[in-house]
């Protein structure tokens, strides 16, 4: 990854323009050609450093509700667990983490309805309690990653 | 095709990926059979409504160089919440910061998620955001292993 590439992923992070030519907006903010733009962009997608590019909802505004879970799971139960509740496509991020809930999980949802129903189905089919911890207030979500473009 | 299915067609198409050519929006126009100018159009109407924040992209971040990453929970008094969640909020390496409902026997009930690019700079990060904040009732809790990682589905 050289400077161009760091610009580009600063500049994608931020947003591309909703106008006919975006990538050519994008090129003439940063003084390169469009061709440049668009190749370079494939090229980021093959190395892998852009995930996806698309819209970035937002999704309590989009009438989505959302919690988030942790489990207690005995060790040699992980593996299992963790197959239950990634069946689920609500269930958007699981991490295994080091601490006393240490299954941890998103769980979104298109209604409080079907949210409620996922967790006690996980509880029914594992047997473990799962505590849900949803939003009071959101301070930030901005999931941006400054990239050096000075190397 | 009414309003309603233009736009379930388009956030449908969105939350996939743009493809990375000269008129991105008219590619979509062609999957969902609508017009390139009624693609448009449907993506301001949802962004002046807040609900889509921006077409860009998602990064993976480890390769991009921040590899070192903690969600970090804090006991914050809620009368302090106010300050204490906006000063966190304001940290370029905070992606996320939550005020969430707690379980009884789980204190701490603010949730940041830090990024940084190293084990020491997560760490000088975390000890500066506890300084600032005056809460040093807090609990770093590392990621031993992403077992699922995907976005959501709208539609």
């Amino acid at each position: 990854m050289d400077r161009v590439d760091a610009r580009i992923l600063n500049y994608l992070q931020e947003g591309i323009s909703l106008s006919p030519r975006p990538f050519l907006d994008m090129a003439r903010e940063l003084g390169i050609s469009e061709e440049t733009v668009l190749a370079r962009i494939e090229a980021l997608r093959n190395q892998g450093l852009i995930r996806r590019l698309g819209g970035v909802f937002d999704s309590p505004r989009m009438g989505m509700k959302s919690t988030l879970c942790a489990m207690e799971v005995p060790e040699a139960r992980i593996e299992e667990v963790a197959q239950k509740v990634n069946a689920y496509r609500e269930v958007t991020h699981n991490y295994l983490r080091d601490d006393v809930y240490n299954m941890w999980f998103t769980v979104t949802a298109s209604s409080q309805e079907d949210l409620e129903r996922i967790l006690q189905e996980i509880e029914a089919d594992t047997g473990i309690a799962v505590v849900s911890m949803p939003v009071r207030r959101r301070f930030k979500i901005k999931v941006a990653f400054a990239l050096d473009e000075q190397t | 095709m009414n309003r309603r299915d233009m736009v379930d067609r388009v956030v449908k198409e969105l939350q996939g990926d743009l493809p990375a050519v000269s008129r991105p929006y008219l590619a979509v126009a062609e999957r969902t059979g609508l017009s390139e100018q009624e693609v448009i159009s449907v993506l301001d109407e949802l962004r002046e409504k807040g609900m889509l924040k921006r077409i860009g992209a998602v990064l993976r971040h480890q390769k991009a160089g921040y590899d070192a990453n903690a969600m970090v929970v804090w006991k914050v008094p809620e009368e302090d919440m106010d300050r204490v969640g906006s000063l966190m909020a304001a940290c370029p390496l905070v992606s996320h910061c939550y005020w969430r409902e707690t379980p009884p026997g789980w204190p701490y009930n603010l949730f940041t998620m830090v990024h940084a690019r190293s084990r020491r700079e997560l760490q000088a990060a975390i000890r500066e955001l506890s300084r600032r904040s005056g809460i040093d009732e807090y609990r770093v809790i590392e990621s031993v292993r992403e077992l699922k990682k995907t976005s959501v589905q709208y539609r």
